[in-house]
């Protein structure tokens, strides 16, 4: 099965901080790739590196076989990458619509707003990807009023609407209800029965085993293993990040 | 991503759309009304003047002199930027004028030079303050007296005479008066305005300035070009700039090396009466409108109400500390 990304000796430093050292790191196609680590791994740094919000120090880069040099944000989101963000780079001033088509309206080709459709869209898409009642979806809502995991769901919603070859989720439950959280689940699960790969990462390992199809683990910026979830029992994982995060090494 | 399960009655989804409508037009109702607050005022106070045509006569000739730049200063305030700048280019754009005239003896080739002059200028701040990570109230603070320095070495304090445009295409159709009454640069203000709210409203380019004035990271990592945009903002206003000098100078007949000061605070106190945040993300084209006429009638109100000259900064000061503490209040309210 053919990689639909994927990176060698990539490397990263933010000053005198070294966040990424020569990582290696892929994705299948229609695979589901769970990323843990402590905080500060690197595990953020590495996939702004995907979406091509910083440049990599030194490293390749591969989508679809194909190398990528100054990859850049549009340049990634053209190749079908879409980015659940750690801090979910939401506009809290501005309505719901104008966060779904963030960074990407869609307009005719002089640049004019096609806000019709936008609003339409976000419309349908919180119904049927969301699940409001359509009566309570408000596409001119300014989003500051939202939950943390409304937000979440907007953050959501917005990387499925440009169907994404590969979803990028950095710690999406953060802040999320047990009944969101397992709508989340249900989410990333979707994205491998439509065919679609996915990177995971969470801070809860039961969380990540339950969805990918494996679990790469970095540790100060460094990858220090990976396992096929379906070699692996849950409970040898978890021993494995206690050790890891104790000693620095796997066994 | 909780389904929001409710079924508003008729009643209920009336008023909320009532709401809705208050929320998102707030801001601008509420200079609105303080515009026509203060004309009923000046209008009790004055009748004889603000019941007839001449007082608006006179504010549709001058306040387009520096209206048409608070309308592209909107935009730098929304992105959450500053331009002090401004008030130079307007010179600036002038010499160019007076320059490229005496070498080609065409008023539109001057024209035209003036205005391309102005929007570089505004480039060159914008790559000062975007390439080089200068905040943009401190870079702009230092090439407003640069660009006022250069205009005063090329000219040596010299102004010009432009009673050679007497009946000039240019000069009619950018200053002249309709029906030989009407000030064409109002219209121009008025051109100005739908054209800078159709770019913030209706164009990608507006969606982004909005976004940047709001969360400038998240419009990086969604992969808005950030830098771009604000060069282009600042370039914008350059550009509304020596069109602004132009008007002025052309309507008095002369350019006066001092052209623009005096007008720094008028505009910015017009962009923020108009309810734009200094904070960035939010603001509207219509605010500034009517801000502009607000700053540009209080003094002949207060003259023609009876009261000194002297009064005048006063209740510019109490106009504005009170608008803006309301514009405050109402977006605490309205969020
Ligand atoms: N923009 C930045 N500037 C400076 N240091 C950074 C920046 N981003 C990340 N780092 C550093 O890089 C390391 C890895 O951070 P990050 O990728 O966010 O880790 P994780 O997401 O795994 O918690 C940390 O030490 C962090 O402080
Ligand atoms: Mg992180």
């Amino acid at each position: 099965m053919g990689n639909i990304l994927e990176m060698r000796g990539i490397c990263k430093s933010f000053g005198e901080v070294q966040s990424l050292t020569d990582v290696d790191f892929r994705v299948g196609e229609n695979e589901i790739v769970g990323l843990l680590g402590d905080n500060g791994a690197g595990k953020s740094t590495l996939i702004k590196i995907i979406t091509g919000f910083y440049r990599p120090d030194g490293g390749e880069i591969y989508f679809h076989g194909q190398q990528v040099e100054n990859l850049t944000v549009p340049k990634a989101r053209a190749l079908g990458v879409e980015t659940v963000y750690q801090e979910r780079a939401l506009a809290d001033l501005q309505t719901l619509w104008r966060n779904i088509f963030l960074g990407r309206e869609l307009s005719n080709r002089l640049g004019f707003l096609d806000i019709g459709t936008m609003r339409r869209e976000t419309h349908r898409l919180m119904v049927e990807a969301m699940e409001y009642t359509s009566s309570a979806v408000n596409p001119d809502a300014v989003i500051k009023t939202f939950s943390g995991g409304e937000k979440q769901g907007v953050a959501i919603t917005r990387a499925l609407y440009f169907h994404a070859e590969l979803v990028i989720l950095d710690e999406p439950t953060m802040g999320l209800s047990l009944q969101e959280t397992r709508k989340l689940i249900d989410f990333v699960r979707s994205i491998k029965s439509a065919g679609k790969s996915a990177i995971f990462i969470d801070h809860n390992v039961f969380h990540v085993y339950s969805v990918a199809d494996r679990v790469v683990v970095l540790d100060r910026g460094r990858v220090a293993g990976e396992f096929l979830t379906k070699d692996i029992t849950l409970d040898d994982l978890m021993e494995k990040m206690y050790r890891v995060a104790q000693t620095g090494s796997l066994d | 991503m909780t389904a929001r399960v409710e079924t508003p009655s008729q009643g209920r989804l009336w008023t909320a759309r009532v709401t809705q409508h208050i929320r998102k037009n707030g801001l601008q109702l509420g200079i609105i009304g303080v515009l026509f607050g203060l004309w009923l005022l000046f209008i009790v106070g004055a009748p004889d003047t603000f019941l007839k045509a001449d007082i608006y006569r006179a504010l549709m000739t001058s306040v387009p002199y520096w209206g048409v730049i608070a309308l592209p200063l909107t935009m730098v305030i929304i992105a959450g930027d500053i331009d002090l700048s401004f008030i130079s280019i307007m010179a600036v754009g002038m010499v160019a004028f007076w320059e490229v005239y005496d070498i080609t003896g065409s008023l539109g080739v001057a024209f035209a030079g003036c205005l391309t002059v102005g929007f570089l200028v505004g480039l060159l701040n914008g790559v000062i303050i975007v390439g080089l990570g200068i905040p943009s109230l401190i870079a702009t603070i230092g090439t407003q007296f640069f660009w006022r320095g250069v205009v005063e070495v090329i000219r040596g304090g010299q102004g010009e005479s432009l009673v050679l445009t007497k009946g000039t295409i240019l000069r009619d159709s950018l200053v002249g008066k309709i029906n030989g009454y009407f000030p064409a640069q109002a219209i121009w203000m008025v051109l100005i305005g739908i054209a800078v709210w159709m770019l913030l409203n209706r164009h990608k380019f507006g969606a982004h300035v909005y976004l940047i004035g709001d969360n400038e990271n998240s419009a990086r990592l969604m992969g808005v070009n950030v830098g771009r945009t604000r060069m282009l903002l600042f370039a914008l206003v350059g550009l509304a700039a020596a069109f602004g000098g132009v008007l002025q100078s052309l309507d008095v007949w002369y350019f006066w090396p001092n052209l623009g000061e005096g007008y720094l605070m008028n505009t910015l106190a017009a962009v923020f009466l108009g309810g734009t945040s200094v904070f960035g993300g939010t603001g509207t084209i219509l605010g500034t409108f009517a801000g502009c006429f607000i700053i540009g009638a209080i003094q002949p109100g207060i003259i023609a109400i009876g009261l000194t000259g002297y009064w005048t900064k006063l209740i510019y000061g109490l106009i504005i500390t009170v608008s803006v503490a309301m514009h405050t209040i109402l977006r605490k309210r309205i969020s």
